[in-house]
């Protein structure tokens, strides 16, 4: 594999050189739930943990990847977890205590601007740093997707704190070159040390524990983020004009500079919390005018927008005024956003050139279930028979039952909802409704909502799609699947026990392709009075492809 | 050259990526900084994907603007129209487009003739080929699949990337045993 190269300048995907860096940091120990864009992280360490002598594991979902990790870590071993955005949503109960008792432990998270990946919201997880007072790191590039990687590894255990290191998109799926040097092994035995003046947060210990955390920030801004050289101010001609930049924008600043032949001073910010207030108060005294570029939220913009007050009360801040509030940035938006300021023209007319573009009003080619995909006949019969039925739906490759000609599945959430919602439709109104759920996100967060269904005597119908695989990003196993974390044979945890054990007294399993039985089955259990669950078995046929070829 | 921008579109499951993985490693052989993007996810599956690559002595973005590209490759004509504002006439942009069509099977509006496709991409562009690669490819080998190394032989007369190049990085990225059939259907193209 590529990420084990001996080489000295491999072409690495963004994702790889997070891997490559955590083996050059000496990370022995790597936890994930798969979310794309970060999924070819844990299948990389999937395909090497063992050839390398490292433990990885495919954690039932994204809080228990981080307690594992946060186990392991506080035993001391060299630990990294990784997940998406939402991921860390599922994380953050526990992403606050762990960070207050100051585990040494590398996070690394990705938003996904334009929601290339992600069907849920285009949240900036950035706040999450603020919140739980864990130092973040933005590269902007495969390189420095690797190296940011080993600079938390060192900050994490030098300060005793979670570094959270946070890839867009653009991060994880560009493939780049990247420096390599030597793979290293640290420790792997671990010990768990009692220290109960150290783990205990019950109060009064948890507000001396976050008056400790603030000290600690505080010191962490003084002796890192202020020296580091990845704060760096990358000098331009003499200017009036000054810009500030974290993550991916910055590429698109140096290619418009190019665009419109200027060159400005940049301050380039790889670490932005904490931030260094007395770099950031000392660039901006030296302008008059301050374009700020960052994607999504206006995170740094407020925080310059504050520095400035003291530092350079005239000063002109941009941002979000010229540049996008949603969706990914682009080197268009750059030449845009610098345009406006300089008053110079950039050599293409994009405007222009795009309104001729949208006039040829191309037709669309939406994503669709595979054309071979099991779960196209039950989608077709569920449409016939039900199709007034309320149908819930889960996060997973069957959301595209969603579009025409299946119509399956009225609303989408997050990981485990459709249960819980279906649910409570269910409670208030006479309508049929049946929840639809994937295998793996049913282990993930769908036993609770179905116990709750139990519990609290409703009378949906639960189909849970067991295609045996995480499909949708990139056919990873599961605690029901075949296959271990690392590829080896093994009995998954069977459903259908999980299920009887939730108190569920009708269950089928059934072949999605067998129309007769969907058909048969769905009737049969509409109008039942108790929680119903139909198990639609059968193994995703894309993974079956991909398996054929891998033993080619 | 400063850089040289090359915009790859086509469906998921085309094998699109291959494309990019050989070019980034002939750019990186031929002694060039390089970036390319892809994406992957719900793009995949039967939807449009584009990746990009470019290489040059220093490159920052993965991305290429609006109007940058050098060639557009097609492998599928309406994957062409539709990424054809990365083409124009000032930076003469090529499209080498294989004429095999992928109609989409849920949309509202009609699959455009290939004439009319045509002449819409020659606002955006100073050249265009058409190539029939997929029926080359089943010809050759039994398998469309592999149309996409007849599109790489015949844009490699045009990309500014040595032909052993090409042929090194196309043997890092293709198994062994179905590397003596790609060669020949590279070669193919590049004779046309």
């Amino acid at each position: 594999m590529k990420v084990l190269s001996k080489e000295k300048n491999v072409i690495l995907l963004g994702n790889e050189a997070v891997v490559r860096g955590a083996l050059e940091a000496g990370i022995m120990f790597a936890s994930t739930y798969p979310g794309t864009p970060v999924s070819e992280i844990g299948d990389t360490f999937s395909r090497i943990a063992k050839e390398t002598g490292r433990y990885f594991e495919y954690s039932t979902n994204e809080k228990i990847a981080l307690e594992v990790a946060t186990g392991a870590a506080l035993s001391g071993i060299k630990s990294l977890v990784s997940f998406k955005h939402f991921g860390l949503n599922v994380a953050a109960d526990s992403l606050m205590p762990i960070a207050y008792v100051g585990t040494p432990l590398v996070i690394i998270m990705a938003d996904d601007p334009n929601c290339w990946s992600s069907a849920q919201s285009e949240q900036d997880s950035r706040y999450y740093s603020r919140m739980a007072h864990i130092p973040m790191l933005e590269p902007s590039t495969p390189e420095e997707a690797k190296e940011f990687t080993k600079i938390a590894t060192e900050l994490a255990w030098k300060y005793k704190t979670p570094i959270i290191v946070r890839l867009t998109t653009r991060v994880s799926h560009t493939r780049g070159i990247v420096k390599c040097s030597n793979i290293k092994k640290t420790n792997m035995g671990g010990f768990f040390k009692k220290d109960i003046n150290r783990y205990n947060n019950l109060p009064p210990n948890t507000v001396r524990m976050h008056i400790e955390i603030l000290q600690k920030i505080e010191k962490i801004k003084k002796e890192v983020s202020e020296k580091i050289k990845i704060n760096q101010i990358i000098g331009g001609k003499k200017s009036d004009i000054g810009i500030i930049v974290s993550g991916v924008g910055f590429n698109y600043v140096m290619e418009a500079f190019d665009d419109i032949g200027i060159k400005l001073p940049v301050l380039k910010l790889g670490m932005t919390y904490p931030a260094p207030d007395k770099k950031i108060s000392s660039f901006i005294k030296k302008f008059k005018k301050i374009l700020v570029v960052e994607e999504l939220d206006p995170v740094l913009e407020n925080h310059v927008r504050m520095l400035a007050k003291d530092a350079n009360p005239k000063l002109k801040i941009y941002g979000k005024d010229l540049l996008p509030k949603a969706g990914e940035y682009k080197e268009e938006s750059l030449v845009y956003a610098l345009s406006k300021l300089t008053k110079i023209k950039c050599r293409i007319d994009v405007a222009t050139h795009m309104k001729q573009y949208h006039k040829l009003n191309v037709p669309r080619r939406p994503p669709l279930l595979c054309y071979k995909c099991q779960y196209r006949p039950l989608f077709s019969v569920l449409h016939e028979i039900a199709p007034d039925a309320v149908f819930g739906g889960d996060i997973g490759c069957y959301i595209l039952g969603m579009y025409p000609p299946y119509n399956v599945q009225d609303f989408i959430f997050s990981m485990g909802a459709s249960q819980g919602v279906t649910h409570g439709i269910k409670k208030v109104s006479k309508q049929k409704a049946i929840a639809i759920i994937g295998d793996s996100t049913f282990f993930h967060a769908g036993i609770p909502g179905l116990i709750n269904a139990v519990y609290n005597k409703s009378n949906p119908i639960i189909i849970i799609l067991d295609n045996r695989i995480t499909a949708m990003t990139g056919h990873q196993p599961h605690p029901g699947s075949d296959f271990t974390s690392t590829w080896e044979k093994q009995d998954g945890i069977s459903i259908e026990n999980i299920v009887r054990a939730c108190g569920v007294k009708n269950i089928r399993i059934i072949d999605p392709t067998n129309m007769d039985e969907v058909k048969k089955t769905v009737k049969e259990f509409m109008n039942n009075k108790e929680v119903s669950v139909i198990i639609a078995k059968k193994q995703c046929w894309l993974f079956g492809e991909k398996m054929k070829r891998r033993s080619e | 050259m400063k850089e040289y921008n090359i915009v790859l579109s086509g469906v998921g499951g085309q094998g699109l990526l291959t494309l990019i993985k050989i070019l980034d490693d002939a750019a990186m052989l031929q002694g060039y900084d390089l970036k390319s993007s892809e994406l992957h996810g719900l793009a995949q599956r039967g939807g449009s994907v584009t990746g990009h690559v470019r290489f040059g002595k220093k490159i920052y973005s993965s991305l290429i603007m609006e109007g940058e590209a050098d060639l557009v490759i097609g492998l599928e004509p309406l994957e062409a129209l539709r990424s054809c504002y990365y083409g124009s006439q000032s930076n003469k942009t090529i499209f080498i487009i294989n004429n095999q069509k992928i109609v989409p099977p849920s949309t509202s509006k009609e699959y455009p003739k290939l004439e009319k496709i045509l002449s819409n991409i020659k606002k955006f562009s100073s050249k265009q080929i058409i190539l029939n690669a997929s029926d080359v490819a089943k010809e050759v080998s039994g398998d469309e699949m592999m149309s996409n190394i007849y599109m790489l032989g015949y844009a490699s007369k045009f990309i500014p990337l040595k032909k052993e190049n090409i042929l090194k990085a196309m043997s890092i990225n293709i198994k062994p045993k179905y590397f003596a059939i790609n060669k020949k259907i590279f070669n193919m193209g590049l004779d046309v």
